[in-house]
């Protein structure tokens, strides 16, 4: 099909900004990631898709300037035991990094691996990306297994003894970063992987999750709390037989985030749960995008998403549950709500079922309400002032999306981070 | 203690009116009763006192140890001493009792300028007064009210009130939905916290509560004001009686 000339001047001008990295054993997927990029043309207005959520800055041939957001506070997991990994502006930074070695895994670069001639990571780079590109296409992530500048191959082979924790920083106003990272997790092995920190002034990062059958992968990624920056990432997940997958967003302020995600479970008795929860003041714009699709007896998916939403914040959903013919015993389960803190702030919300099998067990909700005036008085008839009442309820909103994290160490970070958020709002 | 005169109050969106000139003291030390028909202002005597939105004040004052009541917020009512254990306790998802109460004692400890419980002081006094109402250790750790009975409700309110050791504590029908046994714990730790500088406002709809509350005095609310006065002997008179016939004397 032809694309429109809209569409096709602005896919030739960004890929005319871009230029193909080395490619060694990749360079076949960057070449056919190019030409999926030349025939979907990237992402315009009028995509059905892309309704909710207006693309034009991420796919433009020039990055927007974004300020450098400085904290006051220590990066999310500082405290934590972990193999850190620190990208800066989209750059692997060796000085800052820990050494890559750990027991049960094995992390490579991925410009190394493109001076390669042989390595594993060959035959996952842009293989689930290009597979998830139908029934719905994704051209901003066919664009990035082309032209991502630097990512790790992360390879579980046992149980590492900590987490694995990729960590951004934004240090350059025009930084314009695409990563790309493949995780694949062997039978029976199983890791944690964290991410955190404002990456770039524009980002654009693709992961890519095999795990085999029996394999385990927690994921845990705290977006922000950069303000003006524009991201979106894409989540790439198969799941073997009895393979587990469970991934949580914590997402605090930005311009602009897309985060989609697609999982596809293969095997019977597989499990996939997909959370996130967003805090968005004023200028914010988040869209967490979600496909799953059943294609084996007996899984589990489940997708918890929680947006708080004030000054003229906007929250999209759009999600998917696709249960494939013979997909029995299928549990699928899909909410998401927002907290609407003001009248200025909006939700959009569009949840998708769409089933072929008849022994399944599927629910989905969406709501968007303001905070509870009954239980804000009572709250407040305990003494309790109104400001920290507020926080304990949009707190008590977010929760069901917090509880997705096993780990309890981890939820505690994530809930402190949240709690800061909300206390410098009072 | 608590000293209400001409109050009068309508509903804030509806032209409504409720109150119509109420007027009531509750002495340090005693319990007071007020009793009346359904839908006669009861649970909005309660609600103005604590500082429930909805309601518009249109005349008379509520003061508590000479401190006006209607001009402040909620939270610094119970601050103060307000305390109403609610008809209908509310559920709160998400929030865990234990952190709830511990949040709302320290919350008003704060605003008297009193020193915050320490976490080990606070689990020390909630275990010990929790088992007294035998709220067991898994309810403390529940969310607010959420998947409790109504008499596990009515003892949550009554545990608030033993924490936070209130200065007027204001019941509004805690006797409603509850079966014997039940209403006799609910009815022991109110007694428990009978004290001489300790006001009590026990709202009910039937006389059964005060033969486990013995009230001081005995008020009969309807139309919005008190219609008659009395001893404990009024609230056998309504037993036996029915409102109808104390209405009907009144007017
Ligand atoms: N928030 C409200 N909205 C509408 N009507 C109300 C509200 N609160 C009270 N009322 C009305 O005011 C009257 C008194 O109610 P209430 O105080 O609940 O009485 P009681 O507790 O004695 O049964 C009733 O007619 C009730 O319907
Ligand atoms: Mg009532």
């Amino acid at each position: 099909m032809e694309l429109a000339d809209v569409k096709q001047t602005a896919t030739e001008a960004r890929l005319a900004a871009l230029s193909l990295p080395e490619g060694g054993c990749l360079a076949a997927a960057r070449q056919a990631a190019v030409s999926r990029v030349q025939t979907m043309g990237l992402p315009g207005r009028r995509d059905e898709y892309w309704k909710y959520t207006r693309p034009e800055s991420l796919t433009a041939a020039e990055v927007t300037k974004a300020a450098v957001f400085t904290a006051d506070e220590a990066p999310m997991f500082d405290e934590f035991d972990r193999l850190k990994i620190v990208f800066v502006d989209g750059v692997y930074n060796a000085e800052a990094s820990d050494d890559l070695s750990l027991e049960g895994v094995q992390i490579d670069r991925i410009a190394d691996i493109c001076s390669q001639d042989i390595h594993w990571a060959k035959d996952l780079y842009g293989v689930l990306e290009a597979r998830g590109q139908s029934p719905v296409a994704r051209p901003l992530a066919a664009l990035n297994t082309a032209f991502a500048q630097d990512g790790i191959a992360i390879h579980v082979t046992g149980k590492p003894s900590k987490p694995i924790n990729l960590v951004y920083v934004h240090s350059d106003e025009a930084s314009d970063a695409i990563l790309h990272h493949v995780i694949r997790v062997e039978a029976g092995a199983e890791a944690t992987i964290l991410e955190n920190g404002p990456a770039a002034s524009r980002f654009n990062k693709c992961m890519e999750i095999d795990i085999a059958d029996t394999g385990k992968l927690h994921l845990v990624r705290a977006q922000g709390r950069d303000h003006e920056r524009r991201a979106a990432t894409h989540l790439f997940a198969r799941l073997g037989t009895e393979s587990v997958f469970k991934s949580f967003t914590l997402t605090v302020n930005g311009i602009l985030t897309r985060n989609e995600a697609v999982v596809e479970l293969l095997g019977d008795d597989a499990i996939a749960h997909i959370a996130g929860a967003c805090v968005g003041d004023g200028e914010f714009h988040h869209d967490d995008t979600v496909f799953i699709t059943h294609d084996a007896v007996n899984c589990e998916s489940r997708q918890v998403f929680k947006k708080v939403l004030r000054n003229g914040a906007t929250g999209v959903f759009q999600g998917k549950i696709l249960v494939k013919e013979g997909a029995q015993k299928t549990d699928g389960y899909q909410i998401s709500q927002s907290l609407l803190l003001d009248d200025d702030s909006q939700f959009l919300a569009k949840p998708e079922l769409e089933i072929y099998a008849d022994d399944v067990i599927c629910s989905h909700g969406s709501t968007t309400g303001a905070i509870d005036e009954e239980a804000l008085f009572y709250l407040r008839s305990r003494g309790v002032p109104v400001a920290e009442a507020t926080d304990l309820l949009t707190l008590a909103f977010l929760a069901e999306a917090v509880e997705e994290i096993e780990d309890g160490e981890i939820t505690a970070a994530i809930v402190a981070r949240l709690e800061g958020w909300l206390s410098r709002r009072r | 203690m608590l000293e209400i005169k001409n109050l009068h109050v309508k509903l804030e969106d509806e032209d409504k009116q409720i109150l119509n000139g109420l007027d009531l003291t509750v002495e340090a030390g005693k319990v007071h009763a007020i009793m009346g028909p359904n839908g006669s202002g009861k649970s909005t005597l309660s609600y103005v006192l604590s500082g429930r939105d909805g309601y518009e004040v249109t005349d008379g004052s509520a003061t508590l140890a000479g401190e006006d009541l209607l001009d402040l917020d909620p939270e610094e009512r119970a601050a103060l001493g307000v305390f109403l254990a609610f008809q209908y306790p509310v559920e709160i998802p998400g929030v865990g009792n234990m952190t709830f109460l511990r949040t709302a004692v320290n919350s008003q400890r704060k605003a008297r300028g009193e020193e915050e419980l320490s976490a080990a002081e606070f689990l020390k006094t909630i275990r010990a007064k929790a088992k007294e109402l035998k709220i067991d250790a898994d309810m403390l750790k529940r969310p607010v009210n959420v998947g409790f009975s109504g008499g596990e409700k009515k003892r949550n309110e009554i545990l608030q009130m033993a924490m936070l050791e209130p200065k007027m504590c204001i019941l509004d029908e805690t006797d409603s939905g509850l079966d014997v046994d039940a209403m006799k714990l609910v009815a022991e730790g109110v007694n428990a916290l009978r004290d001489e500088g300790r006001g009590f406002l026990v709202i009910t709809h039937y006389q059964r509560l005060l033969d486990h509350i013995k009230p001081d005095v005995v008020h009969i609310l309807a139309g919005g004001k008190i219609v008659k006065t009395g001893g404990p002997e009024l609230a056998m008179e309504v037993e036996n009686n029915g409102y109808a016939g104390i209405l009907a004397e009144v007017s």
